[in-house]
C-alpha cells in the first residue's frame, strides 16, 4: 500500500510542505503521496499528517471549527506521525506563552513541551542560520516571525537547538520544529519524518 | 528569547524570508483595520493578519484629499493590540513612508494606490529594504516589474472602496489569462512578450514555466462579502485582502468570521451558503462607472 501523508490543509504553505514530502519520497524511493487535507473526511486514511507554517491562531480556530483537531489528535494516540512546523509546532504544544493565552490558541495539546510564539519579534526579525540537529547534522534553518521551544518534559525530547533554546523537539511518533524545512530545499528532516512512519 | 543568540549575526531580510512570510498568509483574510478594538475583532475572527490604517479606503475615497501613511502612534496601537501580523500602507515611491514603517517594526509594507502617490516616475526599490512589501496590479507586466523592484507579494488592485468586485476580478483574468498565454511560446516569443507588456524577460521566462506568479498573489479591492471571497479563491488567488468590506458592514464580527470560513470553504456551496445566513447589510458600495476615470484608485501606479 502506497503511503498516504496530509498536509493540514487549512491555511499557510501548505503546498511547500506538498512539494517537500513528494520530493523526499521520490528521494527515498517510497512508494506514496501527499496531499491536502481539507476536511475531516481526507484525513481517516493517512499515514501521517503534517500541520504547516501560517498563522496559529488562525489555523487552530480552522481545525477547531472543523473538527479536524480531534481527528489529529486520534491520529497522534494511534501512534501515526505527526510534524508540526512553526504554527504547527505552536499547536503540537501542551503549553503556551502570554501571547498564546491572550489569543484564546486552543493547542493540541500532545506534546510535553512548552512554546512561546513568536518569540523573536516582528518579520523584520525573522532570520535564516545554521543549526545542529541530531542525527542530521548541519541543517538551514528558516525562521519566520518564529516561535521557540521553551521547555520540554516527559517524553520530549530536543533534536536541534539555537544558542540554547530548543527549536526542534520529538516525542515518540511526534515531531515539532520551530523553523520551516519545507522553505530550505533541505529534505533530510521530511525525509526522517517520512522513517518515523515505518517504524 | 535565550541570551547567547546574536540577532546582528543572523541573515535577515533575504528573499527566501519575505517570499516566506507571503506564504505563511496564503489561504488567509488580511482586514483592514482602524484601531485597536477592530484589530482584536479581526483576530479573533482568524484574520492572518491585519492592514493598519487611519481611515478605511471607502472614507479616504469620501472624504477626498492626500491621503499619507497613518499616525505611528495608529500602527503602534495596533501592533500593541495583536500577535498576528500587522501591515501598513506606505504611498507609492514614498521609501521615507516605508523606511519608518520597517522602523516602527510593521511586518509587511503595502505600496498602495489608496494613498496619493507619492513619486510620478518610481515605484519605491523594495529590494533594498528587510520588511517585505505587498504591491497591487491590474495586469501581468504590472505585477512583474513590482516584483522586479522586490515584492514579496502580488494583490490585484482591484476598485478599493466601493464593495464592489468587478475590477478585481478584471485584473485577476487579466493576470491569469496572460500567464496562460506563455504556455508552449519559444523563447524569442516570450522576449516580444516581455518587450510588449514592459516586463524583465528572465520573469517572464520563469512565469511561463511556472504556469503562475513566482510570489503569493491575493485579491483584493472591493471584496465585501463571503461570495466575493469565494469567487476569488476559485480565480486561483492564494488569499484575499478585505478593506471596507468587514467595518463598513452592519455586523463586523459576524461578517469577519464568515469571511474568513468562506475562504477555507471556497469551492464548497453548502459552507459559502451557511456562513452567508443572516449576515446584515454589506457595505453600500458604489457602481465603478459612476466614479470619473481620474478619480479611480486603479489607475495610480503602472
Amino acid at each position: 500500500m502506497p503511503l498516504r501523508i496530509a498536509v493540514v490543509g487549512l491555511q499557510g504553505d501548505v503546498q511547500e510542505h506538498i512539494s517537500a514530502t513528494r520530493s523526499a519520497l521520490s528521494a527515498s524511493d517510497i512508494d506514496g503521496e501527499a496531499f491536502q487535507a481539507r476536511s475531516r473526511r481526507d484525513l481517516e486514511d493517512a499515514d501521517a499528517a503534517i500541520i504547516p507554517g501560517g498563522e496559529s491562531t488562525t489555523i487552530s480556530k480552522l481545525l477547531h471549527r472543523s473538527g479536524m483537531d480531534g481527528d489529529i489528535e486520534r491520529m497522534a494516540s494511534e501512534g501515526r506521525p505527526i510534524l508540526g512546523t512553526c504554527a504547527g509546532c505552536v499547536l503540537l504544544a501542551s503549553a503556551g506563552d502570554e501571547q498564546v493565552r491572550r489569543t484564546g490558541t486552543e493547542l493540541l495539546d500532545l506534546m510535553d513541551m512548552e512554546v512561546s510564539r513568536n518569540a523573536f519579534g516582528s518579520q523584520r526579525e525573522s532570520f535564516e542560520t545554521d543549526l545542529h540537529i541530531d542525527g542530521i547534522g548541519m541543517f538551514r534553518g528558516v525562521f519566520i516571525r518564529a516561535p521557540l521551544i521553551t521547555r520540554v518534559w516527559g517524553r520530549c525530547s530536543p533534536m536541534g537547538h539555537l544558542g540554547d533554546s530548543v527549536v526542534l523537539a520529538r516525542q515518540n511518533n511526534l515531531l515539532a520544529a520551530s523553523f520551516h524545512p519545507e522553505l530550505s530545499g533541505d529534505l533530510r528532516l521530511h525525509s526522517l519524518f517520512l522513517g518515523m512512519i515505518k517504524e | 528569547m535565550a541570551k547567547e543568540i546574536v540577532l546582528e549575526k543572523l541573515r535577515h531580510g533575504t528573499e527566501l524570508l519575505k517570499r516566506g512570510f507571503a506564504s505563511m498568509q496564503k489561504g488567509g483574510v488580511v482586514m483592514d483595520v482602524t484601531d485597536a478594538a477592530q484589530a482584536m475583532i479581526a483576530e479573533e475572527a482568524g484574520a492572518v493578519a491585519v492592514m493598519a490604517l487611519e481611515r478605511v479606503p471607502a472614507d479616504i475615497r469620501a472624504q477626498g484629499g492626500v491621503a499619507r501613511m497613518a499616525d505611528p502612534v495608529k500602527i503602534l496601537e495596533i501592533i500593541d493590540a495583536v500577535s498576528i501580523p500587522v501591515m501598513a500602507k506606505a504611498r507609492i515611491g514614498h521609501f521615507a513612508e516605508a523606511q519608518i514603517l520597517e522602523v516602527l517594526g510593521v511586518d509587511m509594507i503595502d505600496e498602495s494606490e489608496v494613498l496619493t502617490p507619492a513619486d510620478p516616475h518610481y515605484h519605491i526599490d523594495k529590494s533594498k529594504f528587510t520588511v517585505p512589501f505587498v504591491c497591487g496590479a491590474r495586469d501581468l507586466g504590472e505585477a512583474l516589474r513590482r516584483i522586479y523592484e522586490g515584492a514579496a507579494m502580488i494583490r490585484t488592485k482591484g476598485e478599493a472602496g466601493t464593495g464592489n468586485v468587478i475590477e478585481a476580478v478584471r485584473h485577476q483574468h487579466a493576470i491569469m489569462g496572460a500567464i496562460r498565454a506563455l504556455m508552449g511560446r519559444s523563447e524569442q516569443e516570450l522576449f516580444q512578450v516581455a518587450r510588449d507588456i514592459q516586463a524583465p524577460n528572465e520573469l517572464v521566462v520563469e512565469v511561463a514555466k511556472l504556469q503562475r506568479l513566482p510570489v503569493v498573489n491575493f485579491a483584493a479591492g472591493g471584496i465585501a462579502t463571503p461570495a466575493d471571497a469565494s469567487l476569488m479563491m476559485q480565480m486561483g488567488v492564494d488569499g484575499v485582502f478585505v478593506g471596507s468590506g468587514i467595518f463598513k458592514s452592519s455586523d463586523p464580527e459576524r461578517m469577519a468570521s464568515a469571511i474568513v470560513e468562506a475562504v477555507r470553504g471556497f469551492d464548497d456551496p453548502k459552507v459559502l451558503a451557511e456562513v452567508s445566513k443572516g449576515l446584515g447589510d454589506a457595505m453600500p458600495g458604489i457602481n465603478i462607472d459612476t466614479i470619473p476615470k481620474e478619480m479611480q484608485l486603479q489607475n495610480r501606479g503602472w
